[in-house]
């Protein structure tokens, strides 16, 4: 069937509510911030209107830089971590009965009932020295006395790596679940091993969909500002977690909303990077 | 203290507070019923449990004045919302409990009403420094309770409590500590001008301020956890996770009493005094109920009874309290206090925040 291009208004109203939402829930407040990140900051007081590159040149500095920087790596390392876990046992879930599927599904979204908060305290509860799963360790004899895991690098991974997997899993599911096992028999007919039929057919047959969610992932972990605060040290802190600072405790709105406006900039560079990066790599 | 348990209320709270007290308006029937009411802010959790329980009941008893509390959050965010809310010609609190930093910040819009001592004959109860005024002399708040940020430790952890805040630099503390993590709650900058620079006047200067950085940045090494969240530091000295940091005054003795292995400590060169004032916003139409009200607060007996229940400093004269030692010393001290440089966080107030999340998160 041939689709016609729409040519009375008419055609084009089923856009119309989409498109209110957008603009309503997105344009407005998007644009908002922006003109807030140009106003004029009083420290004593709040701000007032006005149109200054203050805000803005105060970010670019060193220190932002490196946050920045820290805040970026820190969401990309979240995505491949989330993804590198979820793809092998998404795949590994969709080759059992309907009905584990069905339990482990439930399970997944049960956890993400889970507030951000809820999670936060539960793993640094079981990263402290006095109560935390190296206790576990040293009754079973693998290590000598416990140690605290909280705060560090490695709590705010793990913290963030749990809170994102669910959502990585369900993104993959559908694709997986619908990948045509004929490939995966032809290659298994040819003499792929289980593990090199899964690297070389199975993987390249989803590349868009893996892409697509480490897009997902990164931009998820990229807002993330309760985990770092929890469970690393300051030099762990997100950008995010200064943009709170500003807008709650310094009541410095223009501040915050330039660097929320440079934090949105970035990612979506970032995103239209890779999407590019895939566009080429598909030509070829 | 002000802030324990002091989740931030949500946006849709305050809203809903706003279209409440709207149509409240918009029902003169309703209105003319309840014709003697206030809304008061407190901050939220053990505080407006025990204003609820303790003070609001004897105020309504004693004046026929109907009090509706209101959980209010963290000073800071709170005036964001009273702000945005008095633009509107709403006030989700006619009266607020709040922090000085706040306070004085709400001062630069005129936030806050100005207020009549001549309707709060007790006010010549309180101790100067805590009637809060205009730069041109007009009343902008009045003292509310006072609180005291001390040095606590674990008791399992360290048998004798230590005696001076010096005890934060101390190399065999290496990782044990749980401090504020903010300048202008923390009151580090003021405890480091004290303790090693002979007083806050250290602080006057841009150089005096970077060199009390400096000698707060040999302190980042014993920290383990800046909190924002109380109830974070709380558990962790309680369990003995972090065995010391600074904390509210108050809420130790609380815990100590119900058991908890923690003491809290006056240091030698003093604990850090903070407080609360009562401010009216200007887009309350309820100023001779809230006349009333902080009347009611200033007198001696009813600051002696906060003290016994509550747990906070008076803000009123010692001598005209009749609190025993024991009680003036559960819950203040005779040691001179460490007083705020509050001018700096609102003067200096971006210079200040830069240079400390450069310090800690650096």
């Amino acid at each position: 069937m041939k689709r016609e291009a729409p040519k009375s208004l008419a055609d084009y109203s089923p856009l119309f509510f989409p498109g209110l939402m957008l603009i309503v829930f997105f344009v407005v407040p998007f644009s908002t911030m922006i003109a807030v990140s140009f106003f004029q900051r009083d420290p004593s007081g709040f701000y007032t209107p006005d149109f200054v590159f203050d805000n803005y040149a105060r970010f670019l500095s060193l220190f932002f830089a490196k946050v920045l920087g820290f805040s970026l790596m820190l969401a990309v390392t979240v995505a491949i971590c989330c993804v590198v876990i979820a793809f092998p046992f998404t795949y590994l879930l969709t080759k059992r009965p309907r009905k584990v599927q069905t339990i482990w599904l439930v399970c997944l979204l049960s956890v993400l009932s889970l507030s951000e908060v809820i999670i936060g305290f539960a793993w640094s509860t079981l990263f402290t020295r006095t109560a935390g799963i190296t206790n576990l360790f040293v009754a079973i004899g693998l290590m000598k006395e416990p140690v605290a895991l909280t705060p560090s690098f490695w709590a705010v991974l793990t913290g963030m790596v749990y809170q994102a997997l669910p959502y990585t899993i369900l993104v993959l599911y559908p694709a997986l679940v619908r990948l045509d096992p004929t490939l995966l028999e032809a290659a298994r007919t040819l003499g792929a091993s289980p593990v090199r039929a899964f690297m070389n057919v199975v993987v390249p047959a989803l590349r868009n969909t893996i892409v697509a969610t480490l897009i997902m992932v990164f931009v998820f972990a990229l807002g993330s500002y309760l985990l770092p605060q929890i469970l690393g040290r300051p030099s762990h802190w997100t950008l995010s977690v200064l943009i709170t600072d500003q807008a709650i405790y310094q009541s410095n709105m223009p501040f915050a909303a330039a660097m929320a406006v440079f934090l949105v900039l970035m990612s979506l560079a970032l995103v239209g990077l890779t999407l590019l990066v895939g566009r080429r790599e598909n030509a070829l | 203290m002000t802030k324990i348990l002091n989740h931030p209320i949500s946006r849709r709270a305050v809203l809903g507070a706003g279209v409440a007290s709207a149509s409240l308006l918009a029902m003169p029937s309703i209105l003319r019923a309840q014709d003697k009411s206030i809304k008061i802010g407190v901050y939220g959790g053990y505080f407006k449990k025990s204003f609820d329980e303790h003070i609001f009941p004897e105020f309504t008893k004693a004046t026929g004045i109907a009090v509706e509390s209101v959980a209010e959050p963290t000073g800071e965010a709170w005036l964001v919302q009273l702000e945005q809310a008095a633009k509107a010609g709403q006030a989700p609190a006619d009266l607020s409990m709040m922090s000085q930093t706040s306070m004085l910040k709400g001062q630069s819009t005129e936030l806050w009403a100005p207020l009549d001592l001549a309707k709060i004959k007790n006010s010549s109860n309180l101790l100067d420094h805590f009637v809060n005024k205009y730069p041109d002399g007009r009343v902008a708040g009045i003292g509310a309770v006072a609180w005291y940020i001390t040095l606590v430790t674990n008791t399992n952890v360290f048998a004798t409590a230590p005696d001076s805040w010096a005890a934060f630099w101390d190399p065999a503390n290496a990782d044990k500590l749980g401090l504020l993590a903010l300048a202008s709650n923390s009151f580090l900058l003021e405890v480091t001008a004290t303790t090693f620079m002979g007083g806050t006047k250290a602080l006057d200067t841009e150089e005096g301020i970077q060199k009390a950085l400096e000698k707060l940045a040999e302190v980042k090494p014993n920290v383990r956890l800046w909190y924002r969240d109380e109830a974070q530091f709380e558990q962790a000295l309680k369990s003995g996770e972090i065995p010391m940091g600074q904390y509210y005054h108050d809420v130790t003795g609380l815990a100590a009493a119900e058991g908890q292995p923690v003491r809290s400590t006056f240091p030698k060169e003093g604990g850090i005094q903070d407080s609360g004032s009562w401010v009216l916003s200007r887009a309350s139409k309820k100023t001779e109920e809230a006349h009333a009200f902080i009347d009611h607060m200033c007198q001696p007996a009813v600051q002696s009874l906060m003290s016994r229940k509550v747990g906070t400093a008076p803000t009123v004269k010692r001598e005209l309290l009749d609190l025993t030692p024991e009680q003036f010393a559960g819950v203040s001290s005779d040691i001179p206090p460490i007083l705020p440089r509050y001018d700096l966080y609102t003067t200096k107030a971006d210079w200040i925040n830069q240079k400390w999340t450069e310090l800690i998160v650096g």
